[in-house]
Order: structure tokens, then sequence, then C-alpha cells
């Protein structure tokens, strides 16, 4: 009874759902579809304007780009490592707060968004240049003798980028840490774990999906990260993204700069295909307790 | 019941003057408590009333701001929880989600520095003691209700404590698997013999599984005493309203006699001191009198105001006369229920002698 029209009603809902969401299909391929397709398109075309290969012969050929994709990789994973060993504990002390407290935290953890990427990092090229602040109070208060170099190497980049990268690992990692139980914790106390045991068997095997999430997000940020490390870096750190920057500025190669930007989208996915599967196999064996 | 068992892990609990305070509130008022080796002591009191405060007082995740706590001999006030080897069942189990069954159980083991083997045997044992054998490999999120609050026992005996707490934990489950549970809880109890502290707020599991039942309310034990105990002679008026329904009447001393409405009082009971003293009157010992009362029963005149049919039993509701509405239960048996009195109709309502329960008023 009534199976055609409950049939069409069904039909009807889902054309009405297409209906809804084409918008954002259509901007979906505008501005991400297209694009892509033709950085493809174009990192296939040699110098002379014919189809050819030339492009990530080079990248193969030449030891340099072998070096800035190494670069890139050391900067990213120093900067992930750094953010995790200084996200992680902040992460932990936030959610520990009470929940008003907590909230003002991640307002400070937040703060830094709302002011220009580009402000913050030349703000730190004020801060830690020869005779900038840090290097004056540093001297002033005895912790170093004379002026060190801090800026303008993988030092002023590192500070830099971790600054930047660190709210995108300690949100999801708060995220994770809230939602523990705090019952977790006292059955184990219960059980008769000590508060080091406790954290180590329960609660930090509890919070790894939420810091391996942002560890993954600070990293794929990080391989295509520009600004930053073009300014603090001081051309000492070259990274992907820079050499792109200056094939197009400096040599006006277009095909060569399509192909180091699909080389590191393919990397970038790669990274997180494996991570996604990493997930995953964590997951169905239950989560890394031991 | 009695205490069958008293194992040779079991240990007897002294509470010594307890207070706990949050902010103004009295969550533990000056409590003294003392649970016998291998008895089955329960908790019971509304939500507020500081039952949980006390239990986490014990498991020594609340410090109180002043008292003295034994398990045994020994002083346990300051010792952090984890070395006050005491099993815990939650509310919620707090089963870890990231370790299959066998790694929930197995915990207080590894902990413990158990040798491998040992531990899986002690753990496929505590599983048998559940009624969970073979399940070892599952994991938490697989499990139903039941097998959860299941795991989280094996979980909290398999390192044998000498002291169980269990906080609310048939609370999540449904009526009937509560029923059953409460039954293996209990002969658990008695085959494994730990001294038990169980926390609830539903009377009649507490009712059903205790030794010994210390009501709970305003942070204070308002009475000690076995289910029977409890039920049958409240101490005041709190316990008698808590536990089980019951309507009060005013009673007025006359020298060695008491009045109900100007009428001596029938009742075998003691009478407690004071003059302000309450008759409590329970729905299901109340009968409703056909013909002429027999000589131990109080009568009381009453309109019925409405009659409501429960399956196997009814609850009839009547105003005695120049008095509160009181709740008659009866059984029904054949067609009893259709030859009942219908509103409006006038009843006399007996009270019996031995029923006929007198409070004192104060003690809140």
């Amino acid at each position: 009874m009534n199976a055609t029209g409950l049939r069409r009603d069904e039909h009807m809902e889902r054309l009405k759902l297409f209906g809804l969401s084409s918008p954002a299909l259509m901007l979906v391929m505008v501005i991400l579809v297209i694009p892509v397709g033709w950085l493809f398109y174009v990192s296939f075309i040699g110098a002379d304007g014919s189809f050819s290969l030339e492009n990530y012969e080079r990248m193969i050929t030449r030891k340099s780009y072998g070096r800035i994709f190494w670069t890139t990789f050391e900067v990213s994973l120093l900067t992930t490592g750094i953010c995790i060993l200084i996200g992680y504990p902040l992460a932990y002390f936030m959610s520990q707060l009470p929940p008003r407290l907590a909230n003002l935290c991640l307002i400070a953890v937040l703060l830094p968004f709302w002011t220009s990427l580009l402000v913050r990092t030349y703000a730190w090229l004020v801060l830690l240049q020869k005779n900038g602040l840090v290097n004056n109070w540093a001297i002033s208060l005895g912790l170093w003798d004379e002026p060190i170099k801090i800026v303008h190497n993988l030092n002023g980049t590192l500070i830099g980028m971790v600054h930047i990268m660190l709210p995108f690992l300690i949100l999801p990692a708060y995220g994770a840490m809230r939602a523990i139980d705090r019952d977790y914790i006292k059955a184990a106390a219960n059980l008769g774990a000590s508060p080091r045991r406790a954290f180590w068997t329960v609660f930090f095997p509890l919070s790894t999906p939420g810091l391996f999430a942002g560890a993954l997000m600070v990293f794929v940020l990080c391989l295509g990260f520009f600004v930053t490390p073009a300014v603090l870096g001081g051309g000492k750190v070259i990274m992907v993204s820079m050499k792109i920057v200056s094939n197009i500025e400096l040599f006006v190669n277009w095909g060569a700069a399509s192909a180091l930007g699909v080389v590191l989208l393919v990397l970038t996915a790669g990274v997180l295909w494996i991570a996604s599967r990493f997930v995953n196999l964590e997951r169905a064996t239950g989560g890394g307790g031991h | 019941m009695t205490v069958t068992n008293t194992s040779a892990y079991a240990l007897p609990i002294t509470v010594r003057n307890v207070t706990k305070t949050y902010g103004r509130v009295h969550a533990l008022d000056n409590v003294s408590l003392d649970v016998k080796s291998g008895e089955f002591l329960t908790l019971l009191g509304p939500s507020g009333s500081g039952k949980t405060t006390l239990l986490m007082v014990l498991a020594g995740f609340t410090r109180p701001d002043q008292g003295s706590l034994k398990f045994g001999d020994a002083e346990m006030i300051r010792q952090p929880p984890h070395l006050r080897d005491v099993g815990m069942v939650f509310q919620n189990y707090a089963l870890f989600p990231h370790m299959t069954v066998e790694g929930n159980v197995g915990y207080p083991l590894r902990l413990r520095r158990v040798p491998k083997p040992e531990i899986a045997a002690r753990v496929e044992k505590a599983l048998a003691t559940v009624q969970l054998s073979g399940y070892g490999e599952r994991r938490i999120d697989q499990l139903s209700g039941g097998q959860k609050q299941r795991v989280a026992l094996a979980r909290s005996i398999v390192f044998e404590p000498r002291i169980l707490l269990m906080d609310e934990p048939l609370s999540a489950l449904d009526k009937k698997l509560r029923d059953r549970m409460q039954i293996e809880l209990r002969q658990l109890h008695e085959k494994l013999g730990m001294t038990t502290v169980y926390v609830t707020h539903d009377q009649r599991e507490a009712l059903t599984m205790s030794d010994r039942i210390a009501v709970v309310n305003f942070g204070r034990i308002m009475q000690l005493a076995t289910p029977q105990q409890l039920y049958d002679q409240p101490e005041n008026k709190f316990v008698a309203d808590f536990i089980g329904d019951s309507t009060f009447l005013d009673v007025q001393r006359d020298g060695d006699t008491c009045l109900v409405g100007g009428t001596p009082l029938k009742t075998t009971r003691p009478v407690p001191p004071g003059d302000s003293l309450s008759l409590m009157m329970r729905p299901e010992r109340i009968h409703l009198i056909e013909g002429a009362p027999a000589p131990d029963d109080n009568v009381f005149e009453a309109t019925v105001s409405d009659l409501v049919y429960q399956g196997e039993s009814f609850l009839l509701y009547a105003h005695i006369r120049n008095g509160p509405e009181v709740a008659v239960r009866g059984a029904i048996r054949g067609d009893t229920y259709g030859r009942l009195p219908k509103p409006g109709a006038t009843v006399r309502l007996g009270l019996h002698a031995a029923d006929a329960v007198i409070i004192a008023d104060g003690g809140q």
C-alpha cells in the first residue's frame, strides 16, 4: 500500500538534499578541483610549451631539490615534536582546571589567532634580533654573555613556527583530555595505581587520539608553510613552498613550480593516508595501551 | 540475613567523627559508623544526603576535614587511594575503554607485579565468578550494560581486597536485570565474604541485599539497623517517611495512654519519650473492616476518595474523619476487587495494635 507514493517521497527528499548541498559542491569544484587539475596540467608542460616530464626529471636529477624536501620534512617534524613537548603538558594542565578557568586559558591559547600571521611573524623578528628584547633580557639576567643568533636561521624558524602552530595541537589534545572521564583515573587509583602509573597506563593512552590528531594537523600544515620560515629563516631554511615562490618570481617557470606543488600535495596526501591507516589500526586493536 | 562467612581477608571498618564541609554545607556531619567484618552494609539516602561522600571517604577520593577511619586496626584517613587496597565498583563502571575485558580485570594484578601465568589464571577465575567465562578478548564497547557491570565487579574482586565498595552499581540497568543482579551480588558476597559497603537510593534494593542499612540524610546517619527493624520500627520520622509509604496521624499523650483524634490508641509497641508524637500508618498494614472489628484493632472512620487497580494489588485512598488522607493496599484475589467500596462510600479502616507504630517527631 502506498509503495509508489512513499518511494516518490524518498526520491524527492534526496533531490532536495542534493539541491541544498549543490552550492557547496560548486564551490569545491571552482576553488579546489579545477585549480588542482590545472596545477597537474601545467606541471606536465615543458619550457617549449609541449607535453614533457622535464619538470619532474629536474627534481630527481638535481640534488638541491632533494635537500629542500628533506629540510621541509625536518623542519615540520621538529616543529611538531616541539609542539607536542610544549602543548601536551599545557593541554593536560588546562584539562584538569575547573571549566571556567580552563575557558580563560583556552581564550589565551586562541588569542594569537585574532592577530595576523604576518604581524606575529615580524614581531618575532623584532624580539629575536641581535639587539632585540630576548637577547637583551637574557644578557641582563646573565643567561648568556653576548647576543646569540636566534633569528635568520633554523632556531628562529622553529620558534616562529611553533608559536603559530601550537593552538592546532592544543585544541584537539585538550578536547580529547576533557572527554576522559575522571572516574577512569579514580578507578586506576582504586585498583592500586600510583598517580604516575595511572597517568601512563590510563590517561595518556586515552589522550593519544587527540594528541595524534593535533600532531598530524601541525605536521601537514608545516609541510606547506611559507610566511614564517621565509621571514625568520633568513634564506637559510629553504622549504618547498619557498622554492615554489622563487621558481615563479625569479625564473617565471610555472611548470617547475606546479610540479613542486604536485609533489608536495601528493606527499601530504601520503602522510595523511598512512596516518589514517595507523589510527584505524590502533582503534581496531583496542587502542595503544601498552 | 546474617553474616555467613567471615573470610580471612575481611576487615571491619571503623568511622569516627568524620566531618566534611563544602563551604557552609555539611556533606558529612560528625559521622561515626561501625561496619562489621564480612558484613553487607548499605548506605541508603536521597541524593545529596552524603551517602556517596561517605563512600568516597572510605575509598580515599574525598579528604574529610577531620575524623578517623580504620580498616581493622590500621588508620587509613591519610592514606592515598592507591594504597588502601579496597575494591570499588563505580556507578558508571569506569571500565578502561582502551583495554579488553582481560586487560581490565588483569589491571590490578599487573600493578601488583603478579607473574603473567598467575594473572591469566586469576582473571579467568574472576570472570568465571561473575559468569563471564570466555569474554576475556572482548572489547568494552562490545559488552551490554549487565556484562559491563559484571566485568567491573570482577575487576574489583580479582585482587582479593578485604573491603568492597559499591556506588549505585545497578542504577544503569533495567529493572529485570537489576532484580537478578541484586540476588547475584548477595550470593557473591556470601561466597567471598568481604566486608561490603553499598550505596543506593533505592530502598527495595537496600532491603533486599543488606545485613544492615544505614539511612543517611543531611550528612548524618539517621538510623542504623537491620532491614526489618528499619521498616517495622523506624526511630524517627525521616526514616519512617523515607522507607516505604506512610501517612502520619498526630498523637496526643495523656499520661500513659496515647490519643488519636480523642480515641485511646491500642498498641503493643514501645512509645518513645516526648510529647510530639505521630502514628505511622503503612498502606499494607491497614485493612478494611467488614462487620465487627477485632478487639486488637484500632478503628478509623473514613470516606473513600479514590480506588486504583495495580495488578497484584489495589490502592484505596480514604480521608480519615478529621484527619489526613491515607492509602490502603490490599491483595486482589478472585472477585475481591469488584466488591471494594467505591469513591464516596464510608468505610472503617483497621490498624492492628501490633502495627500501631508511634514515632517521635523530632530527629530531623
